[in-house]
This record gives C-alpha cells, structure tokens and sequence, in this order.
C-alpha cells in the first residue's frame, strides 16, 4: 500500500510539474493558433535567472520578481521583434520563428549565466511530508497549487476583465474583434507577456525539485506541450489534465511495469486519445475555445 | 590552362606553408563547449587555454611556442568529427587533446588513425583504449575502473546485492554495460537495472520499485549532471535504508552543492584531485593537485572539477612527450607517448605500454565518502 501511494505521489509530482510547464502553451494558442515552442524557455529564464541572482547575494523574493520581470519582457520582445513582423505569415512559420527564438535565448542564457545546473530553495522549511507511510515533496505540493492557483486566476482574468473578455474575442473570431475595435496585435502581444509570467513562475516553482540549467527548457517544453495536447490546447483546465495523466502514467509505467519503456508507455495513451478525440480530452469546437 | 593549374596549386598549397612557415606547435581540440554536455567541455576548454598560456609564458616546448585550436562540437558527435577532419587537413596540427563525451571522442579517431596523428581523448569509455590503437591514449579513468573500484567497496562491506539505477546518455549506459560484464569477477548480483529520461526530474518510482527487491544491499547510480543529484534526494526523500553509490561522473563541487544534506555519506570513486589537502605530504600526486587547483581557481574563480583535470593531464602528456621527442613530430610524439613513465598527473601517476594506453590502475581511484558535506577519503 505504501509503495502504491509513494508511486502515485511521484506521479502527482512529476505531473504538477508537467501541467505547470503546459498552462503557458494555452494562451498563445488559443489566441493565434501558434505553438510557442520559446514557452520551456520562459520556464528556463525563470529559474535560471533566480537561480543566479540568488547565487550573487540577492534574496529569493527579490531574485524572483527580477526574474519574472525579465522574463515577461523577454516575451514581449520576442512577439515585438519576432513574432508580430510575421503576423501575415502562416501559423506554422510563426511556430518555426519561435523555434528558432528558443535556440537563441538558449544560447545567450549559456553565455550570460554559465553552464552549471543550479537549484533554490524550496519554499517551506519541512522538505519531506510523511503521509500514510509514503513520503512527499512539500514542494510538489506547492507546483500543484501554484498551478491550480494560476489556472484559476487566468480563468477569471479572462471570464471578469475587459482585457479577458478581448482576448476571447480575439481567439473566437478575429475578424469580428477587429471590427469591434480589439487590436489584434495588442492582444496577441499581451497574450505573449502573459505566457512568458505564466512559464516563469512555474520556473521558479519547479526549480526546488527539478534543478535547472541553460537547456532545461527544451525537454521540459516537449513534455509540457503533450500534456497541453493530451488535455485540450484550448481550454483552460486541459493542461492540468494532461499534466497530471502523463506524470501518473510515466510513474505506474516505471513504477510496475518498466522504467525503460515508461515514456513509451505514456506515449502510447497520448496518441491513443488522440486517436479518438484530436482536440484533446478537454478541448472544445473552434468557436468556444479559451 | 597552365597559368590556372599553377594558380589552384598555389593556393592548395598556401595554408601548408604558412603553418610550416611559422614557428609554433600547433595543438588541435574538440571540445563540447555548447550544447548538454557543456558543463563539462567548459572547465575542459579553460584548463587547456591557461596551461596553454603558463608553458608559453615559461618558454614553450622545445623553444617553440604552442598554439592550441579549439572547436566547439556543440555536443554532437558528428560535427566532432568534422572538425576533426579540418584540424588534420584545414589546419595540419600535430597532435589533438580533446573529445568530452566517450561519443564524441570514437567518431574521431578514425579521423586521426588515418592521418597517423596523436590523440589523447578526455573521455572516460574504456571502448577508446581497449583494444588499444596506435595512435590514440586516454588519460581519465575509464568506468569498467569505476564499477571494479564500487564493487570491491561492496564486496569488503559485504553489501554483494546490489542494484543499478541509471540515466539514458552514452556515459550512463557504457558505465551499466562494464558493470554487467565485471559483476561476476567480483562476486557481486546484479538484481535490478532502472533507468530514468534524461530530464526526469522525480525518481522515487524507480527507487521505490528497487526498495522493494528482497536481500538488495545497496544502490548504484551511473549518470552524470542533474540527474545523480536528484535520484540522492529521492533516495532520502523515501529513506531508501541501504547505501547509495555514485560514479564518478557525479565526483563534481557542484554535485555536492545541489544534492545538499540528501548526499550524506554517500560513496562514490573519485579521483585524489577532490580531497588534494587531506592527502600526506608524502604522497607523490600532492604537489601536481595542489598546483592544478591554485591555477584554475586563481584564473577562473570556480571550485575545480574532475573533467578539467582531464584536460590538464591531456596537454601536459602530449607536452611532455615532445619535450622527451625533442620535436613535435607526430610520429615521434606518438613513440613518446607510449615510452611516458611514471608521469604524476592529477587522474594518477601514468605508466604507458604499448599494450596499455590507459597508464593508471584502480590505485589511481579513491573511494570517497560524503560527510558532512565535503568529500573524505575511505581508502
């Protein structure tokens, strides 16, 4: 029994950490049909950019607003710089344009801050939770509410505000926004900056469990992105959905089966409802998307 | 058509005689500078540019200045071995010091077997020397020493169970594959063999399906990077109750730095270069790890590591084999190489036979114990 609950534990953990990397994929998304694929990268800054401001003597709060600060610029810079000059291309160049921006932060991630793997602290002081003979992450505990908690926020921010209800407007019909005075371009822009806070606050929040290093954001990306898929790119649960069932799936895989094949494992669900249901598990018709 | 053939021949010639013109050595390396591995083809790159720099400055090597050529192979075990063919035929250096990861440095030998050019690879694979091949040595201690130096540690402590976890990458999956093969030699039972992803960022499946096994002993866990840091963690996290050991791709400050209090005594053989200070006065090595140390903390300001010791060893070898040369020719260095003798490097004291391009034996590994949060010496 407690090797049962100690394997769900780590998929509960592995999978908070999952969904938390694939909130960020939905916004883009639902808001210009482009895979941001620079999203691990945001994800990457915020830990990265903690990391080393802790390392030179800062305190772990104000070396997390500075790394969410330059995060979110950095987004919207790469939608100011990258992104909008493309605006008239198809959504696969523009996915290609954010393919090639990863590389690029990626790269000068390396050259300003090194190439070592580094860690913060975690947030509580107990490390370790000891439930029904299994043992936890506190810090697990806090990504899974982190991501609840920012699911929520974004789910009202987009329900109760003016800026939601044009981002909305945007996902549902452009045509129809621009004509009712929404700036495409601002919204899209915004919907950048947003990612970019939403990927570096997970950063920050995983980065007690997972370490990170300049190239932490490219894998995390690939297995955040199936989460986003296997729960549904356009709706606001769906990552967390998604996140969770992969994260449990690779953890019984390793756990029971084989920790060789246990991504394989994982794999073979993602394809398999997507088989069956294309627009993830959650995800809804064009029309009601966000 | 005469004045264009003379004109291609002239400029086909004209790097070769610019090099020969010039007097200096010049020193091919391909390193992994960018690129997953590198954290490790980092400190690699500055070792060889300061003690490229420090025999410069003391004279060169037989009155010639040394210039090294490094390229970044970005990890990728192909671009190494373009960039090893543009060292032999682009800028005709007379011998290479480089290769980080064990892939990288087996896709260039036949590059440098060819060109009958000395290669001394910084890589831990025991598949680059063993069989031996002419033109090609290795410092580093190789992971089939590794796994002979844990399992007589378990073996002595009577822990003969025991069970492998270990990452995907070429290092990991080499280090697994020795093991298996020597575990018999040493009485030890393998009764597990787990593996992580290489981003994986929580193993306690795994580990909670290796505590399961019934009479296992103790755990090892081959990998290098993050992972080694993570799975000590988990281990503590779901108190494994058996001892964990790494290898030595985990023997790294920053290892100790991200593992925390979760790596408490854990064993793991490492090279003397972590413990330099504890070691007696007496030992012939000290002197060597002591300088190492001062240099690069001086010139860089980070702890050093295992794999810039790699470098520190490879260049000062291949120096050393042209000093005994009397010039840098390949042939002759490579001849030299293979006389080298009693050479006090900071992976052990180097021994070379034509049969034996390694040079060090298990005596060059320390078994080394986390305590308190600093390696100590346990044999």
């Amino acid at each position: 029994m407690a090797t049962a609950l100690q394997i769900l534990f780590s998929g509960l953990t592995v999978g908070a950490i999952y969904a938390l990397v694939a909130i960020g994929f939905t916004l883009v998304y639902s808001s210009s049909e482009v895979v941001n694929f620079a999203q691990g990268e945001f994800v990457m800054l915020g830990g990265m950019i903690s990391a080393t401001a802790v390392a030179a003597g800062l305190a772990p709060l104000p070396a997390a607003s500075l790394a969410i600060v330059a995060t979110v610029v950095t987004g919207i810079l790469l939608y100011g710089l990258a992104v909008a000059p493309a605006r008239d291309a198809s959504p696969i160049v523009v996915i290609i344009i954010t393919i090639g921006a990863s590389i690029f932060i990626r790269g000068l991630a390396s050259v300003g801050m090194g190439k070592e793997f580094h860690t913060l602290p975690p947030l509580l002081a107990t490390p370790t939770l000891d439930l029904g003979g299994a043992s936890v992450q506190t810090q697990g505990l806090v990504v899974m509410a982190g991501s609840v908690a920012i699911v929520l926020t974004l789910w009202l921010f987009l329900r109760m505000t003016k800026l939601g209800r044009g981002i909305r407007a945007t996902a549902a019909n452009r045509l129809a926004a621009q004509l009712a005075g929404i700036n495409p371009r601002v919204i899209v822009g915004l919907t950048f900056a947003i990612s970019a806070l939403i990927g570096a606050l997970g950063g920050i929040l995983i980065t007690p469990i997972t370490l990170t290093s300049f190239d932490v954001g490219t894998l995390l990306a690939v297995k955040g992105f199936a989460a986003a898929v296997l729960g549904g790119l356009t709706h606001p649960a769906g990552p967390v959905l998604g996140g969770l069932m992969i994260g449990l799936l690779e953890a019984v895989g390793a756990g029971y089966i084989s920790s060789q094949y246990k991504d394989v494992f994982a794999f073979v669900v993602l394809l398999g409802v997507l088989f069956l249901r294309p627009q993830g598990i959650l995800g809804g018709r064009a029309v009601e998307r966000v | 058509m005469k004045p264009i053939r003379a004109l291609v021949c002239a400029v086909l010639m004209a790097p070769g005689l610019a090099t020969a013109a010039r007097s200096e050595i010049l020193i091919g390396s391909v390193l992994s500078t960018t690129g997953p591995a590198s954290f490790l083809g980092e400190p690699e790159k500055q070792t060889l540019e300061v003690y490229a720099k420090r025999i410069n400055d003391a004279g060169g090597v037989n009155g010639e200045k040394i210039r090294l050529i490094i390229y970044d192979d970005g990890s990728d075990a192909s671009n190494s071995r373009t960039f090893a063919t543009r060292l032999v035929e682009q800028d005709q250096v007379v011998a290479v010091v480089g290769g980080t990861g064990t892939g990288n440095s087996l896709a260039m030998i036949p590059v440098f077997e060819e060109a009958g050019i000395p290669f001394v690879s910084l890589s831990g694979g025991v598949d680059i020397i063993d069989p031996v091949r002419k033109w090609v040595f290795k410092p580093p201690h190789t992971d089939r020493m590794a796994c002979a130096k844990i399992f007589t540690d378990l073996k002595q402590r009577g822990l003969t169970n025991a069970a492998f976890i270990a990452g995907q990458g070429g290092y990991a999956k080499s280090m697994v594959t020795q093991c298996r093969s020597v575990a018999g030699q040493y009485g030890i039972k393998i009764l597990a063999e787990e593996s992580y992803g290489p981003r994986d960022s929580d193993m306690t499946a795994q580990l909670t399906r290796i505590k399961a096994l019934p009479g296992l002993k103790a755990v090892i866990n081959a990998d290098i990077g993050q992972g080694p840091a993570i799975v000590t963690r988990n281990a503590a996290q779901i108190n494994l109750g058996m001892p964990l050991y790494q290898s030595h791709g985990a023997a790294t400050q920053g290892y100790l730095e991200l593992a925390g209090p979760a790596a408490e005594g854990v064993r793991l053989p490492g090279p003397s270069l972590l413990v330099a200070e504890q070691l007696p006065d007496s030992d012939p090595q000290k002197k060597v790890l002591l300088d190492y140390t001062a240099v690069i903390e001086k010139a860089t300001g980070k702890p050093v590591g295992t794999f810039g010791g790699y470098a520190h060893d490879g260049l000062l070898l291949l120096v050393d084999a042209m000093k005994r040369a009397g010039s840098a020719d390949p042939a002759k260095v490579r001849d030299q190489l293979e006389k080298t003798k009693g050479y006090v490097a900071t992976v052990g004291i180097i021994t070379m036979s034509p049969t034996d391009h390694l040079g060090i034996d298990l005596s060059a590994f320390r078994m080394l114990e986390v305590k308190r949060g600093k390696w100590a010496v346990v044999d």
